[in-house]
């Protein structure tokens, strides 16, 4: 959570969700999908945009209703919430992008337990503001899409030889199979883990040089 | 004051050393693994010498590299990642093309070895990780056996595993012995094997409890499947002896117990045979000894020895 002493700022917010808290290299959140569809660049954008969706207007909904639902039952109404937005992401994509819907298959219907809109309902929606929540969601599911996404270019490109279905390793190359397994999945989310801590590491690192020179 | 500090020496243990290094050891294993390699180049040529040059190669590199990148103490000359590279050719049919033992090399000390903590720190075998991801990865390289340059029928390049399922009389006992059949290039030759694994234990290196409890768990699971002709054969082919001797003795993902050994050994011995008698893949040595390694720090907690003096907690 971002420093409750502080005061929430939409853009602090998005930025939180984005980069500070991201879901995928930092909460580790959402990890099935992560997993399971990365295995083509336009698979994790569509999984990720699809998820930001239901993010955006779960927290926006659970946020307005947060002083309306009871405290006992409020996982049941999250799910309700949620649930009502993955049915119609659903049904869109099931009408306007069927060949995706067919890849993508029982994961869109997965968003309904995905930890990543629980985790922002229960920790952040139901305690602050809407336009804050839209922010926070924004934040979190761009922050997704953008780390999947991520994800699933280095895999498509290692496992198939191409970047959004474009071929870009000479044809000489052999495809790696085991990078379109979930083993293979493993190990590039380990790999790209290292690098982003490395950078992380080294901004910091800077941050304190620069703190003490001034 | 002076001759006080030299009369009273306070050291944590180990207090009794020996003067066999990681060095000394991984030399020997070496040695052992020659002969297995000699055959490998005789049955199969220059292919053979080259890839086991390129792993090897590859493998000391990689960890030189890694060490000096992360201002480690650079350990690559220390010979294990000789070994590893080794181990690696061995399980490569000698047909695959030059990247394929590089692959393997990188991610046998990359990833399972030095991001894992170094030498002593693995959590599998590296080498038979490497070549389970290439044997995943690659499937109709690594598993498309080149025939032997002495062999008469130069059609048929099944390995005996494959035949040995349907019917054991096709293969004979001899040319399983001297490896005159097809394979990945250190696995072929039954008696190489046999000789550089006595030698391992009989220097003390490799502990016996593990490949003779992994051969005997095997044995006697195939002569329950086949009788005893089926069970010879199945013993003495594919990489079970490989496996047995060179991979499933490593230190570091064996248990420290002399119960736990004879348990890591039969565990070996029982999902080789399930894999080999019942499962989609001709040979399961590496998986076997793979599954076994994860498994192996609950075989050791479950086989803790007692203090001296232990008594049964109540309630």
């Amino acid at each position: 959570m971002a420093d409750t002493s502080k005061k929430l700022t939409f853009w602090g917010t998005f930025m939180n969700g984005l980069v500070t808290e991201n879901p995928t290299f930092t909460l580790m959140l959402g990890m099935c999908p992560t997993l399971g569809v990365t295995t083509a660049a336009m698979n994790g954008v569509s999984m990720g945009l699809a998820t930001t969706f239901v993010l955006v207007f779960s927290n926006l909904f659970i946020s307005l209703l947060r002083n309306i639902i009871p405290d006992k039952v409020r996982i049941p109404s999250y799910i309700v919430i949620i649930a009502s937005f993955v049915t119609m992401i659903d049904l869109m994509m099931q009408a306007y992008l069927p060949d995706l819907r067919a890849v993508l298959g029982t994961y869109i219907q997965l968003i309904v337990v995905n930890c990543i809109i629980f985790a922002r309902a229960e920790s952040f929606a139901a305690k602050n503001p809407p336009a804050l929540s839209v922010a926070d969601g924004l934040g979190m599911g761009l922050g997704f899409t953008i780390s999947i996404t991520l994800l699933s270019m280095v895999r498509e490109l290692f496992g198939s030889g191409s970047v959004f279905g474009y071929t870009v390793m000479p044809a000489s190359y052999q495809p790696m199979a085991i990078m379109n397994m979930v083993p293979g999945g493993f190990i590039t989310l380990g790999l790209m883990m290292i690098v982003i801590n490395a950078i992380k590491k080294m901004a910091a690192g800077r941050g304190r040089r620069e703190e003490g020179l001034a | 004051m002076q001759q006080m500090q030299k009369k009273l020496i306070i050291a944590s243990s180990p207090h009794i050393r020996d003067s066999v290094t990681t060095r000394r050891i991984m030399q020997e294993v070496c040695l052992a693994l020659a002969p297995a390699g000699i055959a490998g180049i005789v049955y199969f040529g220059v292919d053979a010498l080259k890839l086991i040059l390129i792993s090897v190669c590859t493998c000391v590199l990689t960890e030189y590299l890694y060490q000096r990148l992360m201002n480690q103490k650079v350990t690559a000359g220390d010979w294990s990642a000789v070994v590893t590279g080794l181990l690696i050719a061995y399980n490569v049919p000698a047909s695959a093309p030059w990247w394929i033992p590089v692959v393997g090399g990188v991610f046998a000390i990359l990833l399972v070895k030095q991001l894992f903590g170094g030498i002593g720190s693995n959590f599998a075998n590296p080498a038979l990780t490497a070549r389970a991801v290439l044997f995943i990865s690659w499937g109709s390289i690594m598993g498309s056996y080149p025939v032997t340059r002495y062999m008469e029928d130069a059609v048929s390049s099944a390995t005996p595993l494959a035949l040995l399922q349907q019917d054991p009389s096709q293969v004979s006992v001899w040319t399983l012995l001297i490896g005159n059949h097809g394979g990945v290039l250190g696995e072929t030759c039954a008696i190489a094997l046999i000789l550089g694994g006595v030698y391992l234990i009989i220097r003390g290196i490799a502990d016996w409890r593990i490949p003779v409890s992994f051969i005997c768990t095997a044995f006697v699971c195939f002569l329950l499947q086949g009788g005893f002709d089926l069970a010879l054969k199945e013993v003495l082919a594919g990489g079970l002896l490989l496996g047995a001797f060179f991979m499933a003795t490593d230190y570091v993902t064996t248990p420290t117990s002399v119960p736990g050994r004879f348990i890591m050994g039969a565990g070996c011995g029982l999902l080789l045979f399930l894999i080999r008698a019942f499962a989609n893949y001709p040979e399961g040595c590496s998986f076997a000894i793979l599954f076994m390694n994860v498994m192996t720090p609950m075989i050791d907690r479950f086989t803790m020895p007692k203090y001296f003096g232990e008594v049964k907690k109540h309630g």
